[in-house]
């Protein structure tokens, strides 16, 4: 750690001589195995950092205790000696029923949580009877039309014990409502659900591109959902914030800090301009980071988004609550690191990076199964997935000491770095006017386009390695089984849709959707408007087809 | 036309899928390699396809699957194409497609498929080989 400014000089002209002799002597018998080390983000990395490398680094000011101010070294003080992360492994095929069947599975297995996976159609507000559902139904995710096919895929859990996190952004409001609607008949308020929704709309314009309607309308439903669960529900995380598929799409770890941080920023200044206070809504907000395979950059990243984000709400936002000041955040590890060739790799890969999330300090994980290069989860992948989790948490010792690089040279030297070029992003961002205006210029997009190309580019001059892709190829294809989702689910959701519609009541349906559109047009919280329209079992297609109406689509710029 | 004019490419996204990372790649390295390239953005429907194509006059249309429903919108573009007098287009492919349904699309006129790992220039090596400028 940084000691006395004596030492300091003392370690760094110390430092000076080692490279001129000791390592000039060992590195001339043996040379460098590359001309230059650099993260898989294309970081030059340092050989070696000594207390020369961190000369300004005050441990209570920058690191401090777990739990405490400004949350480096962890979200809580109790940290994984209180509760291990909850184990929440993504899932969702084919019907409501195929996955509410893999749900128990999961939860029989010793899986904690649960998260949705929608199909595209639910995901881009059209029923599974829409011409452009046609192909994708069941496909990527679970086919949801209504509050009759939630009912299905909560059969039989509990909402009072599990919680549930939904990914679902554009329609997250609706799909809220329906979980709300479940709970109430299982007999549970909503002030005792508990659970997320990812609700992160700005991502999807700059990354994951599942977005419905123009940014601004966008986020007042997200202003709405804020307002809504800040009051009626209370242990909802209103949205994650999510860096997860902007990494996905090829960003580098620091522009996917910083893009998720200014868009954490973005939200939270939208809350404000509405007049909610910061620390009534704020301490519902969470975090999804991804995990790359880049060991320590990981872990820097994790710990400079809680350094950054506790400054950034304390000092631009004023929030006081300890609760609005921590971030707090799940992890997947990085689809994008697997490989369909020689797919059991890709277990080892999930390990590294599922030990980098917890290094990390991550609130609750998710492991890839490693056939997800070739096709959804098959039972027997999503098991080794989560036994992976079992493993670190239960035999490797590591969840016993909180945050256990912390002190090391490197990370430290790391996190800084990492933390001083989020924030220059975050400074262009604020000069664009905020990450709205940046979005609708395409700058993050830009960026990260360029970051994956650039990256695309390394691999296939083997600058770096991808083992089993460019290095240590294997002839003839190792095959695991896969899980298919056959168009037979299309055909049962048009069955199940015309049902309903022909089973409801349609004029008070009718009305519902109407009451949709008015206060649509207005300026009403719109979410009791959705609870009502979900309980007289208006479709998600419908609901959207109205807010479609009023508030127009947004279209890909299609830039490359 | 001449037959020594630059190959026009569409890489389209049918579909709802939003994982552009792979098409878009791919749109920048076949216009380093020198094609002509057209992006449709996403969320294009078979029918926007088809008629991008032919509008734009190309010569191959590439798409970008993610989401597994590859088996009902590829072959859905190739039919569009034949029926609106494209036939001469050549169609491929690349995205998360296991290996049975591989045969099944080409079959079905989807000539060449990339999965995840393919380096770029077998790509650009296939456009080659396969790809001949339209009359």
């Amino acid at each position: 750690m940084a000691g006395e400014k004596d030492d300091l000089e003392s370690i760094a002209a110390r430092r000076e001589e080692w490279e001129e002799k000791e390592c000039r002597e060992s590195f001339g018998r043996i040379p460098a195995r590359l001309p230059r080390f650099s993260t898989v983000s294309d970081m030059e990395v340092k050989a070696l950092a000594t207390p020369a490398d961190v000369p300004n680094m005050d441990y209570e000011r920058d690191l401090g205790f777990p739990g405490c101010y400004p949350y480096t070294r962890g979200a809580q003080a109790s940290m994984y000696r209180g509760r291990l992360w909850t184990m929440r492994q993504f899932a969702g095929f084919g019907t409501a029923r195929d996955t509410n069947g893999r749900y128990k599975y999961l939860l029989s297995q010793g899986q904690t949580g649960l998260s949705v996976a929608f199909h595209y159609p639910t995901l881009m507000g059209y029923d599974s009877d829409h011409p452009r559902a046609r192909g994708e139904v069941g496909k990527c995710g679970v086919a949801i039309d209504s509050l009759a096919d939630m009912e299905v895929l909560f059969d039989g859990i509990p909402f009072d014990k599990v919680t549930t996190s939904m990914t679902i952004n554009g329609p997250a409001a609706i799909l809220l409502a329906m979980y709300i609607a479940v709970a109430e008949k299982q007999g549970i308020g909503q002030d005792a659900i508990g659970g997320t929704i990812q609700n992160d709309i700005l991502k999807e314009y700059i990354a994951q591109k599942s977005w419905i309607f123009p940014p601004r309308p966008s986020m007042r439903l997200i202003v709405d959902t804020i307002a809504y669960c800040t009051e009626h529900v209370p242990r909802w995380n209103t949205i994650s914030v999510s860096g997860y598929h902007i990494r996905e799409a090829g960003s580098t770890a620091v522009q996917e800090l910083a893009f998720t941080l200014a868009d954490g920023i973005g939200y939270v200044q939208a809350a404000a301009d509405a007049g909610l206070d910061v620390d009534a809504f704020a301490p519902r907000l969470s975090f999804f980071f991804n995990a790359h395979v880049d060991f320590f950059e990981e872990v820097a990243k994790y710990r400079a988004a809680r350094r950054i984000w506790a400054r950034v709400m304390k000092e631009r936002f004023g929030a006081k609550r300890p609760d609005s000041l921590r971030l707090r955040f799940h992890t997947q590890t990085a689809g994008c690191t697997l490989t369909a060739q020689q797919p059991m790799n890709n277990v080892v890969r999930t390990t590294i990076e599922a030990l980098a999330a917890v290094m990390g300090g991550t609130q609750s994980l998710h492991t890839n199964s490693m056939d997800e290069t070739l096709a959804l989860p098959s039972e027997q992948a999503v098991t080794v997935a989560l036994r992976t989790q079992q493993i670190i948490a239960e035999e490797s010792g590591v969840p016993n000491t909180m945050d256990p690089l912390g002190g090391s040279f490197f990370v430290e030297w790391l996190t800084g770095r990492m933390e001083a070029d989020a924030l220059e992003y975050i400074r262009k961002i604020d000069d664009m006017g905020g990450i709205i205006p940046a979005v609708e210029q395409g700058y993050p997009q830009r960026e990260i386009a360029d970051a994956a190309y650039h990256y695309q580019q390394q691999l296939e001059k083997a600058e770096k390695v991808v083992v089993g892709v460019n290095k240590y190829v294997m002839e003839g294809k190792i095959d695991i089984p896969i899980l298919k989702i056959g168009e037979e689910v299309e055909a049962e959701q048009r069955r199940r849709l015309a049902a309903l519609r022909a089973g409801r009541d349609g004029a008070e349906a009718a009305r519902c959707l109407e009451a949709v559109e008015r206060a649509a047009r207005g300026t009403e919280n719109m979410m009791p408007y959705f609870i009502r329209a979900v309980k007289a079992y208006c479709t998600l297609g419908e609901i959207i087809g109205v807010l479609r109406r009023v508030f127009g689509e947004y279209k890909d710029p299609g830039m490359f | 036309m001449s037959s020594t004019r630059k190959l026009r490419i569409l890489v389209a996204k049918p579909g709802l899928d939003g994982h552009d990372r792979g098409a878009k790649i791919v749109a920048r390295a076949l216009r380093d390699a020198g094609f002509e390239v057209i992006y449709t953005g996403l969320h294009q429907t078979p029918e926007m396809i088809a008629a991008a194509a032919i509008q734009e006059d190309v010569d191959a249309v590439g798409m970008s699957i993610m989401s597994g429903a590859h088996m009902v919108l590829m072959p859905a573009v190739v039919d569009l194409l034949r029926a609106r007098g494209g036939e001469g287009i050549a169609v491929f492919g690349g995205g998360i497609i296991p290996d049975d349904d591989m045969e099944a699309l080409r079959a079905k006129g989807v000539k060449g498929l990339f999965t995840p790992g393919t380096p770029l220039a077998e790509i650009v090596d296939w456009i080659n080989a396969n790809v001949t400028p339209r009359q």
